[in-house]
């Protein structure tokens, strides 16, 4: 018989890593607006996770109350993207970010 | 017992009075715009402007205060008062200004005159003055946030245009992102050090020099810190989204972008590194000699092939920024502190030349604000001769030809790099300016030697006259007599915790 590992700090440190590149990842590869969007918030609640299970390793409470900051920008920057991705999408209801490419040089 | 362990910090309101009024003018001018449906013309910007002066007010006797009682913190230790944060916040207060001089007409130009844009302007103006008084990577990150949301915004608001809309989604994606590596950053410096307030991860690093458990998790948290700051002063390999955005964004936006948002992010870069990682300065030194020598060549080299002025002064901006990076790299030298101050000197007349050029652009830009290329340019100097004289200033200043303030700026950083014993740096820093004055002759020959393709007439709006006017003398009169300026920046070499 072996016994269930407990989850130590690591653990969490390491899915939250994973977290974080899924969302890098999704941003780099969908093009789809709401869901790089919707990836740029994971990246941040997986700097949330790292930030609450650091906490009790370094002995302090900063990381928790780091968190509700975060929470307060994540959701600032939900009211923000979402309007600029309402006004921009507005009447082309199927575009990607690929269609909305007239400035390059 | 529990409402004394809950006793709050003691808040010293005068010394934040340069931010409360920031504050309530955005509020002022949110709540009464809404009340009043349609202020008498100017008023927007006036009242704008008004509380820019306020606030510059308020810096001032703060000034005084921390020359006469010392510098200090506030606020539970969390944002710092030394001469460099009040030196940084006045050039910050001087681009509001200019800007609203220069965004008053060109509302009215576009029919979209209302106190939007001006609130955002203030609330801009606070997110880049709390990232530079920031002492604690939380309210560092804050600060970066309401800024760059503000910014965001900013950038997508003229709505008629949908490049503006397209420089907005775009800003908003990649400064997400890199908001997120800033933020991953942040959270490994903390796991590492056990503290997010700038002197205390100093005395964290210090004391655990020789115990590396925590090395790997500190240099990727550093890593990731500077890749977030990277973004923001748009460094290259980081510059990607710089070109698009200036290009896309309303003209006198475009300038308070660059010249706001590049201040506070490099005076908080400034204070992250030396304030809070100078026993690590072996490890991240080569990254920023890295940076700056890639931005330098990058910027100067990318922009020969461009033929709008927008974009060609979006990569001055990404050269401008190797440049400051090259006096950042001499101040990681902790003896130099004459570093520290051709940093924020740089920044200050950087701030008031961006603004300038950006203001002729957008009187040349006409109604719709899309007659940007260098093509729109030709024959400047017949139908405006004035606005072709200004925009020669700034351009000369910005290549940095002596007696103009452009030169007092770069000799500035040079110095501070040879000073620094950085001779590589110091070199390519100047071929890469020689590099760059092609940029700006070929600007310059647009307006002077070309003929016009068409003689529509250019309107230059009272405000936009009275902002270009006022950075012209100063461009100027800073390449002659640059004393004054350089003995207020020689103040502004210590932090507070350094």
């Amino acid at each position: 018989m072996i016994a269930a590992t407990e989850p130590t700090t690591t653990w969490y440190l390491l899915l939250s890593a994973l977290l974080f590149v899924i969302g890098m990842v999704g941003v780099m590869i969908r093009r789809n607006p709401l869901v790089m969007f919707m990836c740029i918030e994971l990246m941040l609640n997986a700097v949330n996770l790292s930030f609450v299970s650091l906490a009790p390793r370094v002995a302090n409470i900063d990381g928790q109350t780091a968190v509700f900051f975060v929470l307060v920008v994540a959701a600032a920057e939900v009211v923000v993207g979402l309007g600029i991705i309402v006004s921009i999408m507005r009447g082309r209801i199927h575009a990607t970010v690929d269609d909305v490419a007239e400035l390059k040089g | 017992m529990l409402a004394e362990t809950l006793a709050g910090p003691e808040i010293p309101w005068l010394d934040l009075g340069w931010a409360l009024t920031l504050l309530a003018g955005t509020s002022l001018l949110l709540i009464i715009g809404a009340i009043v449906p349609r202020w008498r013309k100017g008023l927007y910007a006036t009242f704008t402007a008004l509380t820019a002066v306020v606030s510059f007010v308020f810096l001032v006797i703060l000034w005084g205060r921390v020359t006469d009682d010392g510098m200090a913190s506030a606020i539970a230790d969390s944002i710092a008062f030394d001469h460099f944060a009040v030196f940084s916040l006045v050039a910050v207060l001087v681009s509001v200004f200019l800007t609203v001089l220069v965004t008053d007409g060109y509302l009215r130009r576009e029919e979209y005159d209302g106190p939007e844009m001006y609130a955002l302007y203030l609330t801009a103006a606070l997110g880049a003055s709390v990232m530079i008084v920031a002492n604690d990577l939380i309210v560092l990150f804050l600060g970066l946030e309401t800024l760059s949301l503000s910014l965001y915004l900013l950038a997508a608001s003229h709505r008629r245009r949908t490049e503006s809309q397209e420089a907005g989604l775009k800003y908003f994606v990649l400064g997400g992102f890199a908001s997120a590596f800033f933020l991953y950053g942040i959270a490994f410096i903390y796991g590492a050090s056990g503290a997010t307030k700038l002197p205390a991860i100093n005395d964290a690093l210090r004391g655990s020099i020789d115990v590396n458990s925590n090395d790997a998790l500190l240099l990727v948290g550093i890593g990731l810190l500077i890749v977030g700051f990277a973004f923001k002063v748009s460094a290259v390999p980081f510059q990607v989204w710089t070109p698009d955005v200036y290009q896309g964004a309303p003209s006198p936006v475009t300038g308070f972008m660059a010249s706001a948002g590049k201040v506070a992010a490099f005076a908080a870069l400034v204070r992250v590194l030396i304030v809070a990682l100078p026993s690590r300065v072996d490890d991240w030194q080569p990254v920023i000699w890295v940076l700056a020598v890639l931005t330098l060549v990058g910027g100067s080299v990318m922009a020969i092939v461009q033929t709008n002025v927008k974009r060609m002064l979006a990569f001055s901006s990404i050269s401008h920024a190797g440049f400051i990076l090259v006096g950042v790299e001499a101040a990681a030298h902790t003896d130099s502190t004459d570093a520290v101050s051709s940093v924020v000197v740089y920044l200050f007349l950087y701030t008031v030349l961006v603004i300038g050029s950006f203001a002729v652009v957008t009187a040349v830009s006409g109604r719709g604000d899309d007659a940007t290329s260098l093509e729109d340019l030709r024959g400047l100097a017949r139908r405006r001769p004035m606005l072709a004289v200004a925009l020669t200033v700034f351009l000369i200043a910005q290549a940095g030809v002596p007696v103009t303030s452009g030169f007092i700026a770069k000799f500035g950083v040079i110095t501070a790099s040879v000073d620094a014993e950085s001779y590589a740096l110091a070199i390519i820093a100047m071929l890469a300016a020689v590099i760059a004055a092609y940029l700006y002759l070929r600007i310059m020959v647009s307006a002077w030697l070309a003929d016009s393709t068409d003689d529509i007439p250019i309107e230059v709006p009272t405000g936009l006259g009275i902002a270009v006017s006022f950075c012209v003398v100063f461009t100027i009169a800073v390449g002659v007599f640059p004393g004054w300026l350089l003995t207020l920046a020689d103040k502004a070499t210590t932090f507070l915790g350094a």
